[in-house]
């Protein structure tokens, strides 16, 4: 049986994983490669690794960073952040990367995602949607949430899944950070309109948020940082937690 | 030992030349016939689309090559599938060594399927140390159906395929290089082979 995916989220800037973490036992708390490696082991299905630097060398500096990732851990990664065009995609792919997720570029540039998947395949190209309610309507957002658009999720998440996306992942910005739960309610939609797999992101404050999103949400994964890194909620707990709720995880 | 990974410009080989890294082995990644014939095993990936890849194979002859290597030939996600009859992505004819045919899920599951799948019905030395209802890692639209060369299943909407093998030719549907120890136990078993 397919099972639901716990995935941490790593912040990356300039080559570095940038939130405070918590690790005692990590003797470099800023090595994306050493946390990637202790999260491999713990249990989490799959990672995910947001670049968030602006210098001229992100690119080359990214690549490198996917090299040594896929070099040590033996789990599915993949990259996202300023990732605009077939070349980006190449490179990181060619690294070792399994996936690759865009944001805003595919909101300037639809048919990215059309070139991406004719050229990579859908399996690897997850479109990222920030999405914000506004009286009443999901409205989707570019720059972390920031800049509005004039898109509505579900919309927008039908055009991506037609265009040839293999997955979305879903950021609410009402639930970002405040650690009170998952945006239930518009994930469920998002999976019943959709056929493809969705990744519910921001909100994960405890264990029972986990099985609310796989249970209420009907998400196929959950992805969440600071409780992971700040060990708020340790992988392997969480996942014993949602096995005695009869949510089908790999233990 | 000489391990060959069969360069065709397709996939995420990487991945496969670090995990046969960490089990103390090199890969080389070639395109020669002379290589690939000389290696003790082959290995063949493929991550992308069935009709491309098969007409990059077809460019480097490589599917003239590939049906008539003697050694044990492991072909992984795509190169699985591109070892069977034909495949309904692209309406593509394959190399013909497992004789079953790729077809797409149906609507009623999400597609493409991503995630950890379990493993049953495991009927080959490439699973030694494995047990049954293991978790592997998988991300595919389309499978094989179950056959008389099956020596894995996997449930996603229907029981299909997730291992085949025929004389030498071994292929997975999963992804060994991505599936924790026990797909690096599966690398190894077939590096012993």
């Amino acid at each position: 049986m397919l099972t639901k995916r716990i995935i941490p989220c790593l912040d990356i800037k300039n080559g570095r994983t940038v939130k405070g973490i918590n690790f005692v036992d990590l003797r470099d708390a800023g090595d994306p490669v050493e946390l990637a490696a202790i999260y491999a082991a713990s249990g989490a299905d799959e990672l995910v690794f947001l670049d968030i630097s602006a210098t001229e060398e992100r690119r080359k500096t990214l690549a490198n960073l996917v090299l040594k990732v896929a070099e040590k851990i033996n789990i599915p990664f993949t990259v996202g952040g300023g990732i605009s065009s077939v070349e980006d995609v190449d490179i990181l792919l060619q690294n070792g990367a399994d996936k690759v997720s865009i944001n805003s570029s595919a909101v300037k540039d639809p048919d990215l995602i059309n070139r991406l998947a004719a050229k990579f395949g859908s399996q690897c190209i997850t479109v990222a949607i920030d999405a914000k309610l506004i009286d009443g309507e999901w409205i989707v957002h570019l720059v972390g949430g920031k800049v509005p658009t004039e898109l509505n999720l579900f919309e927008w998440a039908k055009e991506v899944e037609k265009r040839g996306a293999g997955e979305i992942l879903f950021t609410s910005m009402n639930n970002d950070g405040t650690k009170n739960g998952f945006a239930n309610e518009a994930l469920a939609r998002l999976s019943t309109e959709l056929n493809i797999p969705i990744i519910a992101s921001g909100g994960a404050g405890n264990m029972q948020h986990f099985c609310d999103v796989f249970i209420e949400g009907k998400a196929d994964a959950a992805l969440a940082a600071s409780v992971f890194h700040f060990k708020e909620i340790e992988i392997k707990d969480l996942k014993e937690e949602l096995k005695n709720k009869g949510i089908p995880v790999r233990i | 030992m000489k391990i060959v990974i069969i360069d065709y410009g397709a996939g995420n080989i990487q991945s496969i030349k670090f995990a046969i890294k960490r089990l103390g082995f090199e890969a080389v990644l070639s395109s020669n016939e002379a290589e690939i014939k000389a290696a003790d095993k082959v290995i063949f990936p493929g991550v992308g689309e069935a009709s491309s890849a098969m007409r990059m194979l077809r460019q480097s002859k490589l599917d003239l090559l590939i049906p008539t290597l003697k050694q044990p030939v492991l072909g992984i996600c795509l190169g699985m599938q591109l070892m069977c009859d034909k495949s309904e992505e692209g309406d593509t004819n394959g190399l013909g060594i497992f004789e079953a045919p790729v077809i797409k899920f149906n609507n009623s599951v999400k597609v493409p399927q991503i995630g950890w799948n379990q493993i049953s019905d495991l009927s080959s030395p490439l699973f030694k140390n494995i047990k049954e209802l293991e978790y592997v890692y998988l991300v595919h639209s389309y499978y094989v159906a179950e056959c008389e060369q099956t020596i894995a299943t996997s449930e996603y909407g229907v029981k299909y395929s997730t291992a085949l093998k025929k004389d030498n030719f071994y292929g997975v549907q999963f992804h060994p290089e991505k599936s924790s120890n026990a797909g690096e136990q599966i690398l190894k078993n077939f590096l012993e082979l």
